[in-house]
């Protein structure tokens, strides 16, 4: 490259590279669902318009809960809330591998100083019914990212293919910054006024959920909101398509896929908690594949999904 | 004659699928146009990580002309028949020429297909071959239909001449073969044009790409042992390490960093597979400390800091893994040194398989049957129970947990460290084995015990809940685990009554799988017959002893048919026999991998102790040998005609000839002199089937083979005279019940 980047100082730099990158070229820059997922592909963004015909392109930065990795903010790089930066875009384009080179160099990777390389590895999410094939990204032999052509999700095939990138972003800032613990990483530019770490933002809660995750949450109400979300999902699909008030075609996709992130989330807590054997394991691991066929199913007879009225 | 090269660019290809891929590239195609008639002289196939490449030479310019004939109906025959014949020749009628021949003109067809040039031919069979590609996984992209094991970007595919380079015209789903590519991603210029493959393979190295798999592998192992060297040190070889490392980079650069002090500690195995698992890392070792010191990464290009700021970050991403393992360890080392007892607690949680319960229960099974197996190698069986007790424990580590393929090995460590005797910790590491059939088996006595153990636990229950491997299909790797039971049997010398094993270790399965619907007394019940089997051997004799003995009392449980007593009764037997039958058929695959053949083994299955491995191999090792020799051919051929004949006369007379011969009725010599040979071979042979002394019995009925012949040569065994004719078959019987003592011989084929 010509240009020299400069390094990028901190967190937020690093996310607001990232954005300013794939807003260039053209993906549209969502916000972070609202509500708590697992991943970044959990949000509507990647699950649900990854299905269908419709071309979709767009990248956002999502807050990604995983209790069973709650460490009490003690681990340099193991945290039970961290950020995901994720793309998507279908059709996955031709060019996609040098797209996500260049970000890497937007994000201060000089090319002609690191190893990059793109080494197999299968995507699965058995939640939500969904693989792919590609690589996980070596920078210098870490992982920075997850790249990946959907070829399946919600149990239907994928025509056309979506291509999705995923940034473990405090990893991947942590090595750009020359950061050992997380913690310790500048949030904001350590020249502002009031800097402040990573640790001052979020070594506080990271101790308050591990402590919460791992031993106070209350396994039966978590079990009877499992349940609930479940039926909740299944119940708003049942629904009539054409809305009585209105008369309008109203499928209620997003708000049945919602439960079934509840119902994704919830399980995840139980399991932290340790309640789950490894047999029911699979069980609620099935019942919410179940739930996220059934929003696909539905998905894909709406408008955004391609359904075209005959 | 043109040469033919083609390029099939993409992103990257899993490194593991590389080498066949090019294979298959080259079968394939090959095939297709040696199919179509164009022939060559030679042809090598090459991959990187972006890329497949065949290479021909000496390419047929065209396919032959191929000219065909066909004869069709006389030239009266009925318009239908001909215009049939038209329809299947594709010609009309003036195409046809008439030939008189014997009984009249007749039509022929003379069919010309003219050759086709090379480049329509190999656009087809390069079309198909990309279309119908074996990759294990393959994938589409974008909004096309094509799959690709990843997408696939270019086709390059040039038909080179003395004139020059031509591109064979073809498209598929939009990808135009063209005679340009592109080298190396990070350290090249942008696309380039090939004229031949001397071209192609020289600028591709010019712009950073070795495309030999091998002389990529030979370039890394080179430098790394240089390095290494240099530094007074040695690289760990790990061939397949070497392979997969040659198939992620397409310009190979060797970088050796260090490994902190820190984690020297941990046992070389942990930091080996930690190393490779994660890193692709291969282990440098200091020949004078034994230790693991230090590690070479292989990364896929040149750098102006000469790979120092690549080798920081490797260092960075490994000192972090080592963190983990090195926490793992000393976390497992306190459990291991209090006895690690929090371990065979936790495997009460942790369910083996859903119907055959948790880690914890299958341990109980497998320690009791150590018990019991203990005096087989002549060992303490409290300390088989001991090995059997801890061997898995270490499934419940940190370190197991995070690296699946230490187990065993791990157990060994914790078991050191607990304290346990030695031959209890090697347990932990050997009674895996055999885990491939070239495999080492156990080398010490208790491992051996714990390994039959736990092989024998987990047949005999994947038996008792129908789970056995069909086909292909064999998720529990029950096929390998008799092939280790016998081989763990025959290498040692082992003497077992496999029956009276499997029957106990079913029973005990069939116990726990219906304990829970059980009435009162029936789990007793079944478990009374657990003990009669100890005594009894098998499972018939104590499963009728027990049902005797409960048939008088007033609390007995329900014998009735449908009962759960007579329900597991009536599948037992079954079960068992289904089970070493499996082991005979794992056994004969086993000895004919070695030379045996299968109709000797089947002449063997059939005779009594054939549940005791060692017996069986040795009386069909015997049988062999003397089959091979001149004797036993012959004997083979006395015994099926004696056979043969007697089999006859049974079938005309309605009854079974068996006893009763008397030397008295005999009336010629011959015949006096076999009567006397089987009296010498019965007594010759019968101690000997006692001693087991097969090569004694088998030199007995060898000794047969002249006598019968000569019975045969002057003897008309169906003689006018009934009594006579009667006795002789009566002698022929003998000769049968001799020979069947020994082996059933109608088995052996010829």
């Amino acid at each position: 490259m010509a240009e020299t980047i400069s390094k990028p100082r901190s967190f937020q730099e690093i996310i607001l590279r990232l954005q300013g990158y794939w807003a260039e070229r053209g993906c549209a820059i969502m916000q972070p669902y609202d509500m708590e997922v697992g991943a970044g592909t959990f949000h509507p963004a990647t699950t649900l318009r990854s299905l269908g015909t419709n071309p979709w392109a767009a990248a956002y930065v999502q807050p990604s809960r995983r209790p069973t990795d709650g460490r009490y903010g003690e681990n340099p790089n193991r945290m039970q809330h961290y950020y995901q930066y994720q793309v998507l875009i279908k059709p996955s384009p031709p060019d996609l591998q040098a797209l996500y080179l260049g970000s890497l160099e937007a994000i201060g990777i000089d090319m002609n100083l690191h190893d990059i390389r793109f080494v197999e590895d299968d995507w699965e999410s058995p939640t939500l019914g969904a693989w792919g094939l590609g690589w996980e990204v070596w920078c210098d032999g870490m992982e920075v990212s997850q790249f990946t052509y959907f070829q399946q999700v919600g149990g239907h095939d994928c025509h056309p293919v979506s291509g999705e990138l995923t940034y473990g972003l405090e990893r991947l800032a942590m090595y750009v910054l020359g950061i050992d613990h997380v913690m310790d990483m500048p949030y904001n530019d350590p020249q502002s006024p009031i800097p402040l770490s990573y640790g001052n933002v979020f070594r506080q809660t990271e101790q308050e959920y591990s402590r919460w995750n791992f031993d106070v949450a209350n396994t039966d109400m978590l079990l009877k909101h499992f349940e609930e979300a479940e039926a909740e999902c299944e119940a708003i699909l049942t629904h009539d398509h054409i809305d009585p008030k209105t008369g309008h075609r109203i499928i209620m996709v997003h708000p049945a896929y919602d439960q079934c992130i509840k119902a994704s989330h919830l399980f995840n807590l139980l399991d932290a908690r340790g309640v789950i054997s490894v047999t029911e394991r699979q069980a609620y691991i099935g019942r919410v594949r179940a739930l996220a066929k059934q929003c696909a199913d539905a998905f894909v007879q709406t408008e955004a999904g391609g359904w075209v009225a005959e | 004659m043109p040469d033919l090269l083609i390029e099939l660019f993409s992103e990257e290809i899993p490194a593991r699928m590389q080498a066949k891929a090019a294979e298959d590239l080259k079968k394939r195609v090959t095939d297709g146009l040696v199919e179509a008639g164009l022939t060559y002289s030679g042809a090598a196939a090459f991959s990187t990580p972006r890329r497949l490449v065949l290479t021909l030479d000496g390419l047929l310019d065209q396919s032959p002309t191929l000219r065909e004939e066909r004869k069709g109906p006389r030239v009266d025959a009925p318009t239908k028949a001909i215009e049939g014949f038209l329809r299947g020749a594709g010609l009309t009628r003036d195409q046809l020429q008439e030939r008189d021949e014997k009984k009249g003109a007749v039509f022929f067809a003379v069919i010309e297909k003219p050759g086709r040039p090379a480049a329509e031919i190999v656009a087809e069979v390069l079309e198909a071959t990309i279309r119908n590609f074996p990759w294990p996984k393959s994938m589409r992209w974008g909004a096309g239909s094509l799959r690709w094991v990843r997408p696939l970007h270019s086709i390059l595919c040039i038909l080179t001449t003395e004139a020059g380079a031509e591109v064979v015209p073809m498209d598929i789903d939009g990808i135009k073969a063209g005679n340009s590519t592109e080298g190396h991603r990070f350290m090249a210029a942008g696309r380039f044009a090939v004229s031949s493959f001397d071209d192609y393979r020289a600028k591709l190295k010019r712009d950073h790409v070795i495309l030999d798999a091998t002389e990529r592998a030979e370039h890394i192992w080179h430098d790394a042992t240089n390095q290494a060297f240099a530094n007074g040190l040695e690289v760990v070889e790990d061939r397949g390490l070497l392979a997969e490392v040659a198939g992620l980079v397409e310009w190979p650069v060797v970088l050796m960093g260090e490994i902190g002090e820190d984690f020297l500690g941990l046992p070389p195995e942990v930091l080996q597979t930690s190393m490779k698992e994660h890193q692709k890392f291969f282990s440098v070792k200091n020949p004078k400390t034994g230790r693991i010191e230090r590690f070479i990464t292989v990364a896929n290009r040149e750098t102006t800091d000469h790979g120092k700021t690549i080798l920081a970050g490797n260092q960075k991403v490994l000192a972090a893994r080592l963190s983990d393992a090195k926490f793992f360890w000393e976390n497992d080392l306190r459990v291991a040194k209090a006895g690690m007892g929090a371990w065979t607690e936790q495997l009460s949680n942790v369910t083996f398989h859903n119907q055959l319960g948790t880690q914890a229960a299958r341990i109980d099974r497998i320690a009791a049957l150590a018990r019991e197996l203990a005096p087989v190698m002549a060992i303490e069986p409290d300390l088989a129970e001991q090995a059997a007790r801890v061997a898995k424990a270490d499934l419940s580590s940190e370190m197991v947990y995070e690296f699946p393929e230490l187990q065993g090995l791990m157990g060994r460590y914790y078991a050191e460290a607990a304290g346990l005797p030695q031959a209890v910790a090697n347990a932990c590491e050997q009674h895996y084995s055999p885990l491939g059939p070239s495999d080492d088996v156990p080398s010490e006595a208790v491992s051996t015990i714990v390994a039959l153990a736990d092989k024998l636990d987990t047949l005999t229950g994947f038996w008792a809940i129908d789970e056995k491997p069909t086909g292909s299909k064999d998720p529990y790797a029950l096929r390998r685990a008799a092939l280790g039971v016998i081989r763990i049997i025959l290498t040692g010398d082992l003497r077992i009554n496999l029956d009276r094993f499997i029957d106990s270790q079913l029973l005990k399965h069939k116990i726990s799988l219906t304990r829970s619907s059980a009435q009162a007394g029936e789990t007793e019940a079944l478990e009374e017959m657990l003990d009669e089997i100890a005594d009894h051997g098998v499972f018939g004799a104590a499963f009728h002893a027990v049902l005797d003995r409960l048939a008088g009392k007033d609390d007995a449980p329900d014998m009735e048919d449908g009962s759960l007593l007579r329900t597991v009764g009536d599948a037992m037997p079954d079960l068992s026999t289904d089970l070493l039958a499996f082991f005979h058929d794992r056994l004969k695959v086993y000895l004919r991998d070695q030379g045996m053949r299968h109709d000797v083994i089947d002449a063997c299955l059939e005779m009594p102790g054939s549940d005791d491995l060692t017996l069986l191999v040795k009386r069909a090792t015997a049988l062999s040998d003397l089959l091979k020799t001149d004797d036993g051919e012959n004997l083979l051929q006395g015994y099926k005609r004696a056979n043969n004949i007697l089999t006859q006369a049974e079938e005309k007379d309605g009854v079974e000839y068996s006893f009763g011969a008397d030397v008295k009725y005999a009336e010629t010599d011959a015949e006096k002199a076999l009567f006397a040979a089987l009296d010498t071979a019965e007594a010759a042979i019968s101690p000997a089937m006692q001693n087991e002394d097969f090569e004694v019995a088998m030199r007995g009925m060898a000794a047969l083979r002249a006598p019968i012949d000569a019975f045969f040569e002057a003897v008309q065994v169906n003689a006018d005279n009934a009594i006579v004719r009667r006795n002789r078959l009566n002698l022929l019987a003998r000769i049968r019940n001799i020979c069947l003592s020994v082996a059933d011989l109608s088995q052996i084929e010829g």
